[in-house]
């Protein structure tokens, strides 16, 4: 199923990320993605060597996933394929009846556990945007045709609402959309009122927007976060609540209170959310009841 | 060694607003620069558009050198709304940086050439992408400022300014943006999709030739 599909319907879109493990093993996985996010879900999203961690690839899980039943969203970053890799793995998605596709630039090589790696980046997030819209189109990048009924897919991207230059993050995604993106999940939210802001300029592009959410597990995370994660500044208050009780913290009560409230207030200005639980599966379907979705 | 192109005549000829003020740099023996073709079209264009004022210099990638050189042009620099670079990248990227307050443009694309590496000293880079995106990005040029040489725009990395491989490292690309934002241009950007291309010139030639 189409994510663009259920939007057209007028559906709130939720979907869940997941990453693949180290190693090929993932039955684990299987049986979390089961037992908290099927039923629950429209779609869920599979990673693409995120953090630029080698794991198992994302493709083959959407694979797996969706053997099971499961609307998966095959994530892509231009980080390790140059455009042949990244074209004939697109058309491999589609014979494998993935239909939703997640396209960014990646993170950087030096940042994850094979920092040695030669970092490739020959497209990035709006060139790998119009690849796939060339393919759509019937031809590859270089304009030779390709054989028999060309692939369709819904485009997905992402734009961070709450960094600290929203005119830049606003260029950038008219230039997605220019290139053909239907629908953008947002990097994690923790302050409403600016994402709230951004969506009053966002909604020119008449694209939907997916709110991200990452449930926060400790205050030592969000400071982590505010110190080195792009587009996240995690408010004092609510560093504040997530120090005050330690055992509720720990039990991810606080988080999922916290996410639940930012849903709420978000609502009305967004088209579906985007939740990136970091392992805390588990947690989602109360998030979910608590944010009555 | 590097090659120097000119752009065709019609992304030049796009360039020229308003009262246009020409540098030509015939510098340094590292780079091979079209003379001929550039005289050409510089007196076409001069037919056509405004041009207050052509000049030759050399090594203008030096900065000192550069003060010294343009300074009994200055008046006619500040009354210029466009300067037109016909030099290397390094050149139209030294020359954005000393008129921060200008439009800077390049009339030229620079390329490789295998061979003797060049040994002039300089304070920018180039990476002779053939291509040169220095019209669209304020002079400053994205492949060799941003760690990913991304020409589309800036990565979701960048924190603070800084660049994601490096916290010691000013982000190109917010460079790029603060620049344009400087510049009253930030819908330059709105360019349609860039893609490199990575096959030079001379690939094509028969290699026996
Ligand atoms: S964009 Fe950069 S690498 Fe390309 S020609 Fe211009 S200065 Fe050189
Ligand atoms: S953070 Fe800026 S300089 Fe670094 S890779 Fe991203 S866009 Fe390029």
């Amino acid at each position: 199923m189409k994510l663009t599909r259920l939007f057209e319907r007028g559906e709130f879109v939720i979907t869940a990320e997941v990453g693949p493990p180290k190693g090929f093993h993932i039955n684990h996985l299987v049986d979390e993605i089961n037992t908290y996010l099927k039923g629950r879900v429209s779609a869920v999203n599979v990673t693409d060597n995120q953090s630029s961690v080698m794991r198992l690839g994302s493709l083959a899980t959407c694979k797996v996933l969706q053997d099971q039943g499961l609307t998966t969203i095959f994530q892509l970053t231009c980080r390790d394929r140059n455009r042949i890799a990244l074209q004939s793995d697109v058309l491999s998605a589609a014979l494998l009846g993935i239909e939703n596709l997640l396209l960014l630039t990646g993170d950087h090589t030096t940042l994850g556990d094979n920092p040695q790696a030669k970092p490739v980046f020959d497209l990035d997030s709006v060139s790998l945007l119009h690849m796939v819209r060339k393919l759509e189109q019937g031809e590859d990048l270089a304009g030779n045709p390709l054989e028999g009924e060309p692939p369709s897919f819904a485009k997905g991207a992402v734009v961070s609402p709450c960094s600290d230059s929203v005119d830049a993050q606003l260029i950038k995604m008219e230039q997605k959309v220019k290139a053909g993106a239907e629908y953008f999940q947002t990097q994690a939210v923790y302050e409403p009122e600016k994402f709230i802001k951004f969506m009053e300029k966002a909604k020119q592009f008449g694209v939907p927007v997916m709110l991200g959410i990452v449930i926060p597990k400790s205050a030592g995370m969000a400071k982590f976060m505010n110190e080195n994660v792009a587009g996240i500044t995690v408010p004092a208050h609510m560093i504040e609540e997530l120090k005050k009780n330690k055992e509720k913290t720990k039990a991810g009560i606080t988080g999922v209170e916290i996410s639940a409230r930012i849903i709420k207030e978000c609502k009305d200005y967004c088209q579906g959310v985007h939740i990136m639980a970091l392992g805390w599966e588990s947690k989602i379907p109360d998030l979910l009841d608590l944010a009555c979705l | 060694m590097l090659i120097t192109q000119l752009k065709s005549k019609e992304a030049i000829a796009d360039l020229i607003k308003g009262k246009t003020f020409i540098i030509n740099c015939h510098g340094c023996k590292e780079v091979y620069f079209p003379e001929y073709e550039a005289d050409k079209i510089q007196k076409e264009l001069s037919a056509d558009g405004d041009i207050i004022e052509n000049i030759t210099r050399d090594y203008i990638c030096s900065t000192d050198n550069l003060h010294v050189q343009l300074k009994k042009f200055m008046d006619k620099i500040q009354e210029a709304d466009t300067i037109l670079v016909f030099s290397c990248g390094v050149g139209v990227q030294t020359l954005a940086r000393f008129l921060e307050d200008k439009r800077v443009y390049s009339g030229c694309d620079t390329y490789p050439l295998p061979g003797i590496q060049g040994v002039t000293p300089m304070e920018f880079d180039c990476g002779h992408c053939g291509e040169c995106y220095l019209n669209y990005t304020g002079g400053i040029c994205p492949i060799t400022a941003c760690s990913k040489s991304l020409v589309n725009g800036q990565c979701g990395g960048s924190k603070k300014g800084k660049c994601e491989v490096d916290k010691d490292m000013e982000c190109g690309w917010e460079r790029i943006y603060r620049k344009l934002e400087k510049l009253k241009k930030l819908n330059t950007l709105n360019y349609p999709v860039k893609i490199r291309n990575y096959q030079l010139p001379f690939d094509e030639l028969p290699k026996d030739v």
